[in-house]
């Protein structure tokens, strides 16, 4: 007997069930991919091109990731067709020269490939961040403050994942700024989070679950990693430096990707039903406003 | 410029759900998908408990977000303001879905039945393979609009060019017409009457009034 949950008559806000883990996805491996190639650019030095290919590939598993949501997957391309307002579509857009300039910046790991690399993957980033505020059915998605949010959020997870990268290299001579750029983009992200949360108006249950996840992403994944990185990075090279900057590179990216599947899936809202006034029934005044969930 | 536009009267309205079946029984929606439904909405505290019903659906709106997002162009509004959906274009992303602020777009992605897992004879032969996995909303019965003014007919007067909802409701809740000519029947009920839309501070002008008191 197939079952078909009923979605009419539903008034207050309750969380949208058109994007799933499977578009969670694509804003974690994109997000962290996108961000560990512009972070490389700049700090990974001699030893671009495994983080070269790590980014890439993260970027490839988010859009394999999405690829699994759509329901007609062999219209794909079509994805193309509106870059005049989409910026879906400009994320498609942009992804295959991401890509070309990548793989070329990884086989000859000159800095000028590597700088196109992480403009493209700038601009990525942009979009996928765009995406999600031009969602205007999800309050807690439309918010503008969002875009910062996203966009430094995902350069705090490549800026992790490098940390975390070059720690497992043993390379732990060159963990010390790359650990100080990370404290540095985890303080960035500590403000863009707070400047969002302070300015959202979502549904009551949108909020609480942004404030229960809180304590993963904001206290675990900041307070606590970025002095982590902090203290990795004033240490003497060696295992002790490498071990702690290790492990503020894998708090920051596990965290990071912990708050995006719970804005997407967790958070994710919708707008509900209002009333801004009631009608009038027989004699009298019109009602007050209803606005149930808010 | 014309731009066809919907009024509800929510003094009138009384959650029979006429409109919900004749909408379901025109366009052939699944189980679970509603293009119009009427929203039983309980507000206040005792004693002063209200209990309103709201028609809702697709807005129509004259800046829909979900023409904005939609990556293939799939969703489109037309010069007459009607959003439509094509299709055999839409690649069933669903970003239109959480675009819209009116959870007025669904996305079936598995055939469901009224009664058991096989189709009964009319959804067997109303089924239309096209629209699954892809998005799909009201139209405003878009195709009898069409039709009816291609025979010279008049949306909203004449019931052969009126959307299904409008025709079925019997207290007379809905009106249709276009809101550019200020002596269409919608125009009128306006400038008579107290209403609003609904999450107008989105900026999405949508196409549906809710009348709530006379002038």
């Amino acid at each position: 007997m197939s079952f078909v949950e009923p979605k009419a008559g539903r008034v207050a806000p309750w969380i949208q069930t058109n994007w799933d883990l499977r578009a969670a996805g694509n804003f974690i491996g994109g997000g962290s991919g996108t961000g560990l190639l512009i972070v490389a650019a700049f700090a990974a030095g001699a030893a671009y091109r495994p983080f070269a290919l790590l980014g890439l590939a993260l970027v490839a598993l988010g859009l394999s990731s999405v690829f699994l949501e759509i329901g007609r997957h062999l219209r794909a391309p079509r994805v193309l067709a509106h870059v005049g307002r989409s910026w879906m579509t400009r994320e498609a857009i942009v992804a295959p020269f991401l890509f070309a300039a990548g793989l070329a910046a990884a086989w000859y790991q000159t800095p000028a490939l590597a700088g196109l690399t992480a403009l493209l993957a700038a601009a990525y980033l942009y979009c996928q961040a765009q995406i999600v505020h031009a969602a205007k059915g999800i309050p807690a998605w439309r918010e503008p403050r969002s875009v910062p949010l996203m966009v430094v959020g995902s350069l705090a997870e490549g800026a992790g994942l490098l940390v975390l990268v070059l720690a497992i290299l043993d390379r732990s001579f060159a963990v010390r700024w790359p650990a100080l750029a990370l404290a540095v983009l985890l303080v960035a992200r500590t403000v863009a989070w707070r400047g969002y949360r302070k300015r959202l108006q979502a549904p009551a249950a949108a909020l609480a679950a942004l404030d229960a996840g809180r304590r993963i992403f904001d206290r675990l994944g900041n307070w606590v990693a970025a002095p982590v990185a902090i203290v990795a990075s004033m240490l003497a090279p060696g295992p002790l430096a490498a071990g702690l900057a290790a492990a503020a590179g894998a708090l920051a990216a596990a965290c990071g990707w912990h708050f995006k599947a719970m804005l997407i899936t967790r958070a994710a809202h919708n707008q509900g039903f209002a009333l801004p006034a009631l009608p009038v029934r027989g004699k009298g005044p019109v009602g007050p406003a209803a606005k149930p969930g808010w | 410029m014309t731009r066809w536009a919907m009024t509800v009267d929510l003094r009138r309205c009384i959650g029979c759900q006429t409109c919900t079946a004749a909408c379901k029984q025109t366009n052939a929606t699944p189980p679970g998908t509603q293009w119009r439904q009427v929203l039983d909405i309980e507000s206040g505290e005792y004693p002063d408990v209200r209990r309103t019903f709201v028609p809702v659906g697709c807005m129509h709106c004259a800046d829909p977000p979900c023409v904005h997002v939609c990556p293939t162009t799939a969703t489109r509004k037309r010069d007459d303001g009607l959003v439509t959906m094509d299709y055999d274009v839409c690649i069933g992303c669903g970003y239109c879905a959480v675009a819209c602020p009116y959870q007025a777009r669904h996305i079936n992605h598995r055939r469901s039945f009224a009664y058991g897992d096989a189709p009964d004879e009319t959804e067997a032969a109303r089924f239309d393979p096209r629209r699954m996995a892809v998005a799909n909303k009201c139209t405003f019965c878009v195709d009898r609009i069409d039709a009816g003014l291609a025979q010279g007919l008049k949306p909203g007067v004449d019931p052969e060019a009126t959307p299904a909802c409008v025709n079925s409701c019997i207290t007379e809740t809905y009106a249709f017409g276009d809101r550019e000519d200020p002596n269409s029947n919608v125009s009128q009920l306006l400038a008579e009457n107290h209403w609003f839309r609904m999450h107008e501070e989105l900026g999405t002008d949508p196409g549906i009034y809710y009348i709530v008191d006379g002038k």
